[in-house]
């Protein structure tokens, strides 16, 4: 039994409550910080992160970026999308063909 | 000439031969690898790009009626409305072996909350752009878990595309050059010490030679004189 969660600023992930996913509205970077640490022990499969906070969580995000759980993906917060999900599509091209070709 | 020092023996030929067939066929082998992983990373990522720019908008359409919905409703209400959610979603994931890299596959279950049920409260005290956005979300949410699946999946091939690359051109542009450059060595300087050999021996044998005819000579030499003795002596 894995667990989905999602995390961002409140009014971001309010929505996804009404989904059933379990939610957790953090204010800044450093609960985030603990929170997804936390959250990948503990058996979360799916990670959905605003992208507004990702930005601040960078390093973090890369270390799990190779590891099988959690996978976190990006959404876009409520001030909208940043492009950064899209970016990191774009990296993981690049990653793998040494250029981006699409 | 080889950057390190070997040994050129014929053991070390035979070893470094030996080498070089496995490098060999272990290159190919990650070629075809790198080459079919290509392949698969190329199909999923297509789908990554399309399947985030729906779901991305999908989600801002989502966040646009929540904002309404918000701006109509006082917070506290709102929260309520979504404290106790009817639906509840079980995940389980399983893992596919794409060329030896494994990459998760989610099955999820929902619980309660069927066709038009996800609301999670009365209608009474809410908004209908509430409704709108949950219906939004609810839509939203199948694209959200492939999302998820694929993404993790393209990054997790990536990487292992990435490194298989890295092998592929260790062994292709250092690792085969560096031991054919060695077996090219050890080959001329065992050549080398062959003709060596057969020099050697053919000087040897030219000494020898010249010894024996030396020793023949003066054996001539000293029959013709004991020869000239005699007849000397006979004529006296």
């Amino acid at each position: 039994m894995y667990r989905i969660a999602v995390m961002g600023d409140k009014d971001s992930v309010l929505g996804f409550k009404a989904l059933g996913l379990e939610v957790y509205p953090v204010d800044d970077a450093q609960q985030a910080r603990s929170r997804l640490h936390a959250l990948a022990k503990e058996n979360c499969a799916i990670l959905y992160l605003t992208e507004q906070l990702a930005q601040q969580l960078q390093p973090e995000i890369a270390r799990y970026k190779d590891a099988l759980t959690p996978a976190i993906i990006l959404i876009p917060g409520k001030e909208g999308s940043l492009g950064i999900g899209m970016a990191n599509v774009k990296t993981a091209v690049e990653r793998a063909v040494g250029a981006d070709i699409l | 000439m080889p950057s390190k020092t070997i040994n050129p023996t014929r053991m070390e030929l035979t070893r470094l031969k030996g080498q070089l067939r496995t490098a060999q066929r272990g290159h190919k082998l990650l070629k075809d690898k790198r080459d079919e992983l290509m392949k698969q990373f190329m199909d999923v990522v297509r789908e990554n790009r399309a399947l985030r720019r729906r779901v991305e908008e999908e989600i801002m359409r989502a966040h646009a009626s929540f904002t309404v919905a918000a701006a109509l409703m006082s917070p506290d209400m709102l929260e309520q409305a979504l404290m106790c959610p009817k639906q509840s979603v079980e995940l389980e994931m399983s893992f596919q072996n794409v060329m030896s890299v494994n990459v998760p596959q989610y099955q999820f279950k929902t619980q309660g909350g069927g066709q038009g049920e996800i609301y999670p409260y009365g209608f009474a005290q809410t908004s209908g752009e509430l409704d709108d956005a949950v219906d939004a979300m609810a839509r939203v949410f199948q694209d959200l878990l492939k999302l998820a699946e694929i993404e993790k999946t393209s990054q997790l091939l990536a990487e292992e595309i990435e490194k298989t690359r890295r092998r592929v051109n260790a062994l292709e542009y250092v690792k085969i050059p560096e031991m054919q450059e060695s077996i090219k060595y050890i080959s001329m300087k065992l050549d080398e010490n062959e003709r060596a050999n057969t020099i050697r021996l053919m000087k040897v044998k030219d000494i020898i030679l010249k010894e024996a005819l030396e020793e023949k000579r003066e054996a001539s030499e000293k029959a013709l004189q004991a020869f000239a003795e005699e007849n000397s002596s006979a004529q006296v």
